[in-house]
């Protein structure tokens, strides 16, 4: 295979990547490192450079969509960044010390739990219970439900939300992915913030938590120029297609079909990684 | 009561804080695209002068030093070396959230949030350290 072809063929898989990415929600980085690995035979830390950079890509580029919804809370995305940047600083020095196949198996473990994220029912469960620590550091607010109408709500949980968020900091500084997944959990689950608030505000965290590993990466030598073009490209081009056409296709269908790629590629590293091929 | 807290005036707070987001917005859009058009140059020129087989990424073996520090890839894009070119996009991409961060200081500066304003400054010292002092 040429460079020329080889290129080309990454750029299409990466669109294919960005443009399911976004229309199932999960973020289009989660299936590149497992594509680069399983089936272009990458290695993970080249891998995980290219997808770094395509999740900062997807993250601004698509800013500017969720900022006009208006449910995206800059307070409670800020406050969280402590944890996820922290965390990333921890992960990205982790990638420089663990062995491959470890990195390898947590990834595939990540992608079964996000296939299963990305299919879960959700269910607001809105509280507006004074949380004291919430309320002194301001991380409540109200996003709109209609025409003129606003809903209010307050953060509960803070520290549980804090811990999960440097968590999910680690993962994404580990496998050079968004951990959109984690996020939201952290978010909608522990903290309570109504599902649509959770999801913006983690799109809107991510470009910050991944920048937070760049340096590290980028000193340890695993931005590959000539790999990342195609693979930044075409995802960022997949994804803004994917946001545009969100509303006209069936999503629940979309997503299940994801969600069982991703299912198949987490069982393959699983096993890839025990086996020691990767 | 302290007019910026969301909530309290949904209107009024929405409105300053939807201001930081939309200029944010403006220049993270701003710095993708032209981190992408970088990227693009760089990569139509490899493509014009890559003629042998795909490189081999089977075996990790971390790239060359100048492709990894700020000074290299300067210099590599000064001698017009196209995957140096393609790394000064990618340094570009990986600016704008750090920009991004700096923007929403000024921004809670100016809506008079102490708080957030300090919080923002600690985020943005974390990403400061990542970037040029994290080993």
């Amino acid at each position: 295979m040429t460079a020329l072809e080889f290129s080309l063929i990454l750029f299409v898989t990466s669109i294919a990547a960005g443009l399911l990415g976004a229309l199932s929600g999960l973020g289009g980085g989660v299936v590149i490192v497992p594509l680069l690995t399983v089936i272009f035979h990458v290695d993970i830390h080249y891998a995980i450079g290219a997808s770094l950079v395509s999740v900062i890509a997807t993250s601004s580029g698509a800013a500017a969509a969720y900022v006009r919804e208006g449910f995206s809370n800059i307070r409670v995305g800020m406050f969280l960044e402590i944890a996820t940047t922290l965390g990333a600083l921890v992960g990205a020095w982790l990638t420089t010390r663990v062995p491959t196949h470890a990195i390898g198996i947590v990834f595939g473990v990540v992608l079964l739990y996000s296939a299963y994220a990305s299919v879960r029912q959700h269910h607001d469960a809105l509280t507006r219970n004074p949380d004291a620590l919430a309320l002194r550091l301001r991380l409540e607010g109200s996003f709109p439900t209609g025409p003129d109408r606003h809903e209010d709500y307050v953060a509960q949980h803070v520290p549980a939300g804090f811990s999960l968020m440097a968590l999910a900091g680690t993962l994404s500084g580990l496998l050079g992915i968004g951990s959109g997944a984690v996020k939201v959990i952290a978010m909608d689950q522990a903290m309570r913030l109504p599902f649509k608030v959770s999801t913006t505000t983690s799109n809107f965290m991510i470009g910050v938590t991944a920048a937070a590993s760049a340096g590290l990466y980028l000193r340890s030598g695993y931005f590959a120029p000539a790999l990342a073009m195609p693979v930044m490209l075409g995802v960022l081009l997949g994804s803004l297609v994917g946001s545009r056409l969100l509303v006209r296709v069936h999503v629940r269908t979309l997503r299940i079909v994801f969600a069982l790629i991703i299912v198949a590629l987490g069982v393959e590293m699983i096993i890839n990684s025990l086996r020691g091929a990767l | 009561m302290n007019p910026n807290t969301p909530g309290a005036n949904p209107q009024s707070s929405a409105w300053t804080d939807l201001r930081i987001e939309i200029w944010v917005s403006i220049m993270l859009r701003t710095g993708v695209l032209l981190a992408a058009a970088i990227v693009l140059t760089g990569g139509i020129l490899y493509l014009g002068h890559a003629h042998g087989p795909r490189p081999d990424y089977r075996h990790f073996h971390a790239e060359p030093a100048h492709f990894t520090t700020l000074s290299g890839v300067l210099h590599g894009v000064a001698a017009l070396n196209p995957e140096s070119i393609i790394m000064l996009g990618l340094l570009v991409l990986i600016a704008t959230p750090v920009v991004r961060v700096g923007m929403c200081i000024v921004g809670f500066f100016f809506e008079r949030d102490r708080l957030y304003t300090i919080v923002s400054t600690i985020v943005l010292l974390i990403l400061l350290y990542s970037l040029f002092f994290h080993k």
